[in-house]
């Protein structure tokens, strides 16, 4: 089916390892496969030695002290004890979490169960771009405001937010903020001194690194709670033994990260660029969501009226593109049944019509992508954009004069 | 272990690349059009009826990739049989003769029979206020 091709314009999901990261992963799967506990014998130090390095190398990419890095097995871990572990650790700080309406489900769900524990939560909106409003977060904090958190910037629209402005809010106020920067971290820079966040989510493989693991940076002077009870890893804070070979990777990603950055960012941009221009000069009936210019480099996404998401997915992929879908109809092939089939919550919340399940198309590229990728792209969107133009009802109605986007 | 490619059986995939009948009938004597409550998609289906029988069957859909299949697959099934026939085919069929959707994507076919009973419906409409036609 189809031809060979394959281009990968999923970077948000998932990146590849770098061959350097996996390169130097290896030697701790088997040499050095030493417990960072053993502190006695030769691989326990080797293996310290090896954890001490990786801390530094993520505190430098975020412009962190070594110590303020906890690591963790993945975002939405991090996601849990920067707030979880937060609130556990500081009862007398207040019942009332403040939280943006774009954010993970590993933010929302533990929300609604915050609530379900006799929290109240203010879930801010944001605007058409994507934007959190710094002056809505002022608004939203009380006096018994124990915390806010909110993403640095979003996987399906691109949207970056103005952290800095927040933080400064939540510092005034002396309320203790947490940045889920999963999909932004190693890929934009982010200086956590320069921003004033308490808190900050990082994720490995959204910078070639290796699923499984992430960090949490957590301000010095912070106080946090483990939120599972075990060893005394990780300053106490995170128990467990350390995923050491994911360590390594996680850091050496980061000193990648820290090095190549403005040549990727540059990169990015053009490609971005030379996707938003040609698809809005080919796709007449293209609408771009996200803010235009505060996105993540290399992102672009977008919904197309008349046409559904998924099916444009599909035959994207048919034809070698793999992008993503905010759509209803493909974000849960694998969910039990249709309650699952809820329209995505950033998309809604932006303004996009869930009444007719026009996914969001998202097309995040990455460091190696390139320019002759986003041309093929550009040349099969006209064809394939057509073809379901042909199948669609509503299309129909809109050359009859009854177009159902206008009200 | 074949490495698959996509999310749905290759019946799926082939209805959905290349959708039998999907178009309009001009001179349709039945449409059934509907939308999915579950997740906003809509179907359109056109059937030309001589003598009980449906002779001609289209689609226009506006859906998932089970959504645009099964619209073309039912159309294949209900070409050349009778009114009786037809109104014995139910999602689970359409479904079926796909080999099978993944459980989140039943709603799609239920989409399709509720289209098809739609059309009938007109169908009968049309036909009985003034005798038969
Ligand atoms: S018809 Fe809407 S998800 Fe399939």
């Amino acid at each position: 089916m189809g031809d060979d091709r394959k281009i990968y314009f999923d970077h948000q999901a998932s990146t590849p390892v770098d061959p350097r990261v996996f390169e130097a992963m290896i030697p701790y799967f088997q040499e050095r496969f030493g417990n960072p506990s053993s502190h006695i014998h030769t691989e326990g130090v080797r293996a310290n030695q090896a954890l001490d390095a990786a801390r530094g190398q993520v505190a430098e990419l975020v412009n962190s002290e070594t110590d303020e890095i906890i690591f963790t097995s993945c975002a939405t871990e991090s996601n849990n004890l920067g707030l979880r572990g937060f609130l556990k650790a500081n009862p007398d700080k207040g019942r009332h979490i403040i939280i943006s309406e774009i954010e993970h489900y590993s933010i929302l769900n533990q929300a609604l169960k915050l609530k379900d524990e006799g929290y109240e939560v203010s879930t801010l909106k944001v605007a058409e771009g994507g934007l959190i409003d710094p002056e809505a977060v002022e608004n939203a904090i009380r006096e018994d405001t124990a915390l806010i958190s909110v993403n640095l910037a979003n996987s399906e629209i691109g949207t970056i937010q103005p952290i800095k402005e927040i933080a400064e809010i939540a510092e005034k106020h002396g309320v203790f903020f947490h940045a889920d920067g999963a999909i932004a971290v190693g890929n934009i820079p982010i200086d956590v001194k320069e921003l004033g966040i308490d808190a900050l989510t990082i994720s490995a493989h959204n910078f070639y690194g290796p699923k499984g693991i992430g960090a949490l940076y957590l301000r010095g002077g912070n106080n946090i709670s483990p939120i599972f009870e075990g060893g005394f890893q990780e300053y106490g804070m995170r128990s467990g033994t350390e995923n050491v070979p994911g360590i390594v990777g996680l850091g050496v990603a980061a000193e990648l990260a820290s090095i190549e950055m403005p040549k990727r960012i540059e990169h990015l941009q053009k490609l971005g660029k030379m996707l938003w221009k040609g698809l809005e000069e080919e796709i007449e009936y293209i609408n771009f969501t996200g803010h235009p210019i505060q996105r993540l480099p290399g992102h672009i996404s977008f919904w197309i009226r008349y046409i559904e998401g998924e099916s444009l997915l599909l035959m994207l992929n048919i034809k070698g593109v793999m992008a993503a879908s905010g759509s209803a109809c493909s974000s849960n092939l694998k969910g039990a049944d249709e309650e699952d089939l809820a329209a995505s919550h950033v998309l809604t919340a932006i303004g996009v019509p869930a009444e007719f399940c026009s996914g969001s198309l998202t097309v995040s590229m990455g460091k190696d992508n390139t320019e002759e990728e986003v041309r093929y792209l550009l040349d099969i969107m006209p064809e394939v954009v057509e073809k379901l133009l042909m199948m669609s009802p509503l299309y129909a109605d809109k050359l009859r004069g009854k177009d159902p986007y206008s009200k | 272990m074949t490495d698959k490619a996509f999310p749905y059986s290759e019946k799926v995939m082939d209805h959905f690349m290349n959708p039998r009948n999907m178009g309009e009938i001009d001179d349709a004597n039945a449409i059934g059009d509907v939308g999915n409550p579950a997740c906003g998609d809509m179907m359109r289906l056109y059937l030309k009826i001589e003598e009980d029988k449906i002779v001609d069957a289209k689609f226009k859909t506006f859906g998932c990739g089970a959504a645009i299949a099964t619209s073309s697959m039912l159309t294949e099934l209900l070409k050349g049989i009778s009114l009786e026939e037809a109104r014995a085919i139910s999602n689970k069929a359409v479904a079926e003769a796909l080999d099978g959707l993944p459980p989140v994507k039943i709603h799609c076919s239920v989409m399709a029979e509720e289209a098809l009973a739609a059309a009938l419906k007109d169908y009968e409409a049309r036909s009985g206020g003034n005798g038969s036609n």
